[in-house]
């Protein structure tokens, strides 16, 4: 398998993500499509990590790294996820709705 | 074309249309079911690339906790009685053409690229649990010990946001 498929494949999930997080208002809605955008990101990461396995001025332990990294981002998003959620309920609870657009009265 | 390129097809495939569905279902039950398709594919793309302890991993953590999470969260707010109003079309139509000149963009500078063609080399054992493990608990035990604290505060936020305006004020 050559590279260019991974690339494209995550720029495309990562655009998707993007155009979901710009059109939709509802809050959990943006909340997934950012997940979909961590996940191409880390799909990258590790077809890179393999790709880079064994190249001319890389080792098995650069590899392991990026697989490491893949690792943490998946922790801190798990968290940011749960606080997060916990934002949205309050929303929720104050407004009835988790439509984004009643957010702007912070702007005042 | 052999096994796993047709594999990788059918997976890439089915992670995109997924996708778009996670974005355009108007229900967001079904935003989060297109979800979890979309991580299975991914986790699937893993597995094709001999990454086996982040194939886990992604299914246990997102396919598992985090869909869950979102599930009970769309369950607990009934969003059905207050249907999500639209955006206005010519947003939508910015945030389209938007993300499609993102992704032209992203391509094109890539496109040219020359190491695009270079193969992986999936062969190596590199993504098994045993030499992760051994990485992640000889040279990251700060950063492990780190995020397992970067859990707990989540965790206290996550309580003490959601709790109830009395119980905060008495």
């Amino acid at each position: 398998m050559e590279i260019q498929g991974y690339v494209i494949l995550s720029i495309t999930l990562f655009c998707i993500g993007v155009v979901g997080a710009l059109t939709r208002r509802n809050a959990i809605i943006i909340f997934m499509c950012i997940e979909l955008m961590l996940n191409s990101v880390n799909l990258l990461l590790v077809a890179f990590s393999k790709m880079h396995m064994m190249g001319a001025n890389a080792s098995a332990a650069s590899a392991i790294d990026a697989q490491i990294f893949v690792f943490f981002i998946m922790i801190v998003a798990a968290a940011g996820v749960s606080v997060g959620l916990a934002i949205s309920v309050m929303l929720y609870r104050n407004t009835r709705s988790v439509d984004v657009n009643f957010l702007n009265r912070l702007k005042n | 074309m052999s096994t796993t390129q047709i594999l990788f097809w059918f997976l890439s495939i089915l992670a995109v249309l997924s996708a778009v569905g996670v974005v355009a279902s108007r229900n967001p039950i079904y935003s989060v079911l297109w979800l979890i398709v979309v991580f299975f594919s991914i986790s699937g793309q893993y597995v094709l690339m001999n990454a086996q302890f982040l194939a886990i991993v992604n299914v246990i953590v997102y396919a598992g906790a985090i869909m869950v999470l979102f599930t009970f969260v769309i369950m607990l707010m009934n969003l059905n009685e207050h249907p999500e109003i639209p955006k206005n079309v010519y947003l939508k139509a910015a945030g389209i053409i938007a993300g499609m000149c993102l992704l032209v963009v992203l391509v094109a500078a890539l496109a040219k690229s020359s190491n695009m063609h270079e193969s992986l080399r999936v062969g190596t054992n590199v993504g098994l649990i045993k030499y992760l493990g051994r990485t992640l608990f000889n040279d990251y035990v700060v950063p492990f010990e780190i995020s397992s604290v970067l859990f707990l505060s989540a965790m206290i936020g996550a309580v003490v946001i959601g709790r109830k305006e009395k119980e905060t004020v008495a």
